[in-house]
């Protein structure tokens, strides 16, 4: 035994450092059998794959950056007189949550590059999430096995946007402060705990002399951490469902077709990790993001115009302003319905795009696994209720920016208010409705080529006179990846009678999934694919155009 | 080597027919299987691999040259000098001179790594099978039994004492975690129905920190004022002056169009909570022919001269009047407390 221990270990004294290192590992942490696994994992290849990755190294920049700042941040509101180096502010009243950003960004050398690259990677990283978010939801990429993964998805971009707010609150200049009065506003309008939960959170009356190092303890520790294990679990996840792909030939449901990750992804995503830093890192030394100086402290009666949140705050804001000031008394008590319902509101926007998947999981019945994406166009009732979700925010957004339209485009805030009133609930119903017809005038087209192949631009002119243009049939790839989705059938309710011949009544949810299975599956939500026969028929024929 | 002489390994492979089925007569749609690997000209031209080489190379080096750019732009460019770059405008340099370099420096890195990927890593696509993410039967009998083993030696559900108990204590536990969160402030109580404002302060400029007179006003001026004896350097002055901030314009009496506005008014002048009634945004625009203020948040309106209703936006009530004298020395004061909360509407307002 002993002579045989003593054979491999002199055998593995001439192996190389790293294998010997990586052995080492192995015994201790089984580091081989989860490389077996994953250091030739195969990654299917397609551009709109990237912005999750967008997303995950957004959020890494953040963190090293936000690091870096919590050395120089002082997250206090004790009133303090400026002496620093920005001459316009000299012998001004200011928080030393405002000071010490000051300080960040003018005596600290790069405090203001850093500064600037954590505001743009947070917004960078919303707006990767609301892009990824959707291509994940129009590529119908959260089915089942992936729906617990879309609400962790949900939640990261639900808490980011929380720790975005918490973030831009702390310097504790005039524009985020009035931000935070809104909230406070916003919580107050709450019936019967609005009053309690303003002054727990605030300690006392807005602004009090607690909220920075409250929302510095929300900001750098608890929603990051929380962040941080959804991160882990989103990528555990990722791996462990393997990555969806497109329709094509030999990419099958039960089979993912790319390169390993091992060299090829190695150096494609932690390449591009460089890229998003690095173009993150121009923007921040070219574009001011948020200067603070020029805003000033905050005073709770002082106000500049043209006050905005960041972008992903900018629906809530365009709610709050759009809506009209109801406000309802009895029995001396006051229902602010002006600014409740926008909160509500704000709420199951959100919730919507968590319980989806579910909503569509219950209409299909489909309890399989999806692995192969579909084309949006596929699933026209789908993605026309994504863009009508999509385009109630964008009214929203501008809503929030309703000033910032009247100015710019000379125009009455008055109109553009009222425009965005009626349009949030016109503006979905007709963006639903010309989205579906492009869907379904996608899917004839895709029809029209796989029955008579492509057009091809030659023109022809036939001996009796006539012109026709050559259509050229497709390839075989092709004429798959455009018959491969599949089509559901509308559910029907279940037979009238029950099994002993006894009439049974149709509960109600039953008609409503009928009802909706229809709309998202009916005749006139989708164009039957072309069959075998239909295209037999055709090119059997007589060279049909 | 030129491309006339290619290895025989490097050439394309024949069609893949062995993933998928064939079109026929019968299956048209079918699926072909994986397309052949085409293969770049790197993976055929030694020139061209090569030349990828030099060019990944040169993108490290350059990222290398950056990061002693981004250290000499450091140690070298003052922290407050500003330098023109067009067509941004006027911008600090070393910020700049930093943002450029590091970005260079990363971005090479990046883009070095992709190029090498793109070029000269193995291109083949191949497929991974997969498996399906829910255990097999058997393994889904084993830990059903299994867990029902367990929970069987653990007696859980002969022994509802013991498990309605636990139960309970578990649910009872977090309660001390909320009561700790009871002094995180104080109880609302009234605070939010009173200022600082009572009868006999003066009103005193925001501006000048000098008390008001009536002829400090004139028609089509927005004054800010500030209860006497409240100081910016005061521990609570943010608090304060969150709920005591006014505004005073002067109207013609004749242009008045609410009684009790007039009533509480000197001369014509009137004074309003600056804190809007929506969320409490201090209101500043001020339209002198109309005598509209307009809250620049959310853009609510009111209408100075008709008790400050609400005309347009989210706002749902007027703003609160603070009834305004004159005192023996002829400065202007207040003669009481506002009369209702100021700022945002809540639950208790009622």
């Amino acid at each position: 035994m002993s002579t045989h221990e003593s054979t491999t270990a002199r055998s593995r004294g001439k192996a190389p450092a790293g294998e010997r290192v990586a052995d080492w590992a192995d015994g201790r942490l089984g580091i081989y059998s989860l490389a077996k696994a994953n250091m030739r994992k195969i990654f299917p290849d397609h551009w709109s794959f990237m912005l999750g990755e967008v997303c995950l190294y957004s959020f890494l920049i953040i963190i090293l950056t936000g690091v870096y700042l919590t050395l120089f941040f002082h997250p206090s509101m004790n009133e303090v007189e400026y002496h620093g180096s920005y001459v316009p502010l000299q012998g001004q009243l200011m928080s030393e949550a405002y000071k010490s950003t000051l300080d960040i960004s003018f005596d600290v050398r790069g405090g203001l590059l850093i500064r600037q690259i954590h505001h743009w990677a947070a917004i960078i990283f919303l707006a990767g999430m609301f892009v990824h978010m959707m291509r994940v939801f129009f590529t119908g990429a959260f089915r089942k096995p992936r729906e617990i993964n879309w609400l962790f998805g949900f939640l990261l971009f639900v808490l980011g946007m929380f720790t975005g707010f918490t973030g831009y609150s702390l310097p504790d200049d005039l524009l985020s402060g009035t931000g935070v009065r809104f909230t406070q506003g916003a919580i107050l309008s709450v019936p019967i705990v609005g009053t309690y939960i303003s002054m727990f959170l605030f300690g006392g009356e807005f602004p009090g002399h607690d909220f920075v190092a409250r929302f510095y303890s929300i900001h750098i520790l608890l929603l990051p951490g929380i962040m941080l294990g959804l991160v882990v679990g989103h990528l555990i996840l990722v791996f462990y469902h393997k990555h969806t792909q497109f329709a094509g030939p030999g990419k099958t449901n039960k089979n993912v077709v790319g390169m390993p990750l091992l060299p090829v992804y190695m150096a494609k995503a932690g390449g591009f990790f460089f890229l998003v830093f690095g173009v993150i890192a121009a923007i921040a030394g070219i574009a001011s993001v948020n200067p603070i100086w020029s805003i000033g402290p905050y005073r709770p009666d002082q106000v500049s115009t043209g006050a905005q949140p960041d972008w992903y705050m900018g629906f809530a804001e365009g709610l709050v302003r759009a809506m009209p000031g109801w406000e309802i008394n009895f029995w001396g008590h006051t229902l602010v319905l002006g600014v409740f319902v926008p909160l509500v509101i704000f709420g199951i926007f959100l919730v919507a795009i968590a319980v989806y998947p579910f909503i569509e999981s219950w209409v299909t019945g489909d309890k399989r696994e999806h692995h192969i994406l579909d084309r949006p166009r596929n699933a026209p009732t789908r993605t026309a209720f994504g863009v009508a979700w999509v385009t109630a925010y964008m009214i929203m957004l501008i809503g929030g920016g309703n000033d910032i339209f009247a100015t710019h485009f000379h125009l009455s805030i008055n109109a553009v208010t009222w425009f965005v009133r009626v349009s949030f609930f016109v503006g979905p119903v007709i963006a639903f409705v010309i989205t579906k017809r492009i869907c379904l005038g996608l899917q004839r087209r895709d029809k029209d080529k796989v029955l008579h192949g492509r057009e091809s631009g030659i023109i022809k002119r036939l001996p009796h006179g006539e012109f026709i243009e050559v259509h050229e049939p497709l390839s075989q790839e092709q004429l798959y990846t455009l018959t491969a989705h599949e089509q559901y059938k509308p559910a029907e309710i279940g037979p009238a009678v029950d099994e002993n011949g006894v009439e049974r009544k149709a509960k109600s949810t039953e008609k409503l999934r009928a009802k909706l299975s229809k709309s998202y599956y009916g005749e006139e939500s989708q164009i039957p694919k072309p069959t075998v026969e239909e295209y037999r028929e055709i090119t059997s024929g007589h060279g049909h155009h | 080597m030129s491309s006339q002489d290619i290895p025989e390994e490097n050439l394309p492979a024949a069609q893949d027919h062995a993933h998928g089925e064939v079109a026929d007569e019968q299956h048209p749609f079918a699926d072909p299987g994986l397309p052949p690997h085409e293969h770049r000209v790197q993976d055929i031209d030694e020139k061209a691999a090569k030349r990828s080489e030099r060019a990944v190379a040169f993108l490290f080096t350059l990222s290398m040259l950056a990061t002693v750019g981004f250290i000499a732009a450091f140690v070298a460019i003052d922290h407050d000098k500003s330098v023109y770059v067009f067509p941004i405008g006027h911008i600090n340099a070393l910020n700049f001179a930093l943002g450029l370099t590091l970005g260079v420096a990363l971005f090479c890195i990046g883009a070095g790594a992709v190029h090498w990927a793109r070029t000269l890593m193995s291109d083949v696509e191949v497929a991974d099978e997969r498996h399906p993410i829910e255990a097999s039967p058997e393994v889904r009998a084993k830990v059903h039994a299994d867990f029902k083993q367990g929970a069987k030696e653990s007696a859980i559900g002969r022994r509802k004492l013991i498990r309605n108990t636990m139960f309970g204590a578990v649910a009872l536990v977090p309660l001390s975690g909320v009561v700790l969160l009871r002094d995180l402030g104080p109880l609302p109580e009234d605070k939010l129905r009173h200022t600082l404002w009572n009868k006999g302060k003066l009103l005193v400029n925001m501006n000048t920190n000098e008390p008001l007179r009536p002829s400090d006003v004139a028609v089509g001026s927005l004054t800010f004022a500030k209860p006497e004896g409240l100081e910016e350097h005061d521990e609570e002055f943010q608090n304060e002056i969150a709920k005591a901030a006014l505004m005073i314009v002067r109207i013609q009496p004749d242009n008045i169009k609410d009684k009790r506005e007039l009533e509480w008014s000197h001369e014509g002048i009137v004074a309003y909570s600056k804190i809007c009634t929506h969320v409490g945004c201090p209101i500043s625009l001020y339209e002198q022919q109309t005598h509209h203020v307009l809250c620049p948040c959310h853009q609510s309106t009111f209408d100075l001269s008709d008790g400050a209703r609400v005309i347009f936006g989210p706002a749902g009530h007027a703003l609160p009047q603070l009834r305004i004298g004159v005192n023996d020395e002829g400065y202007l004061e207040a003669l009481g407390d506002f009369e209702e909360p100021v700022g945002p509407a809540f639950w208790e307002r009622g």
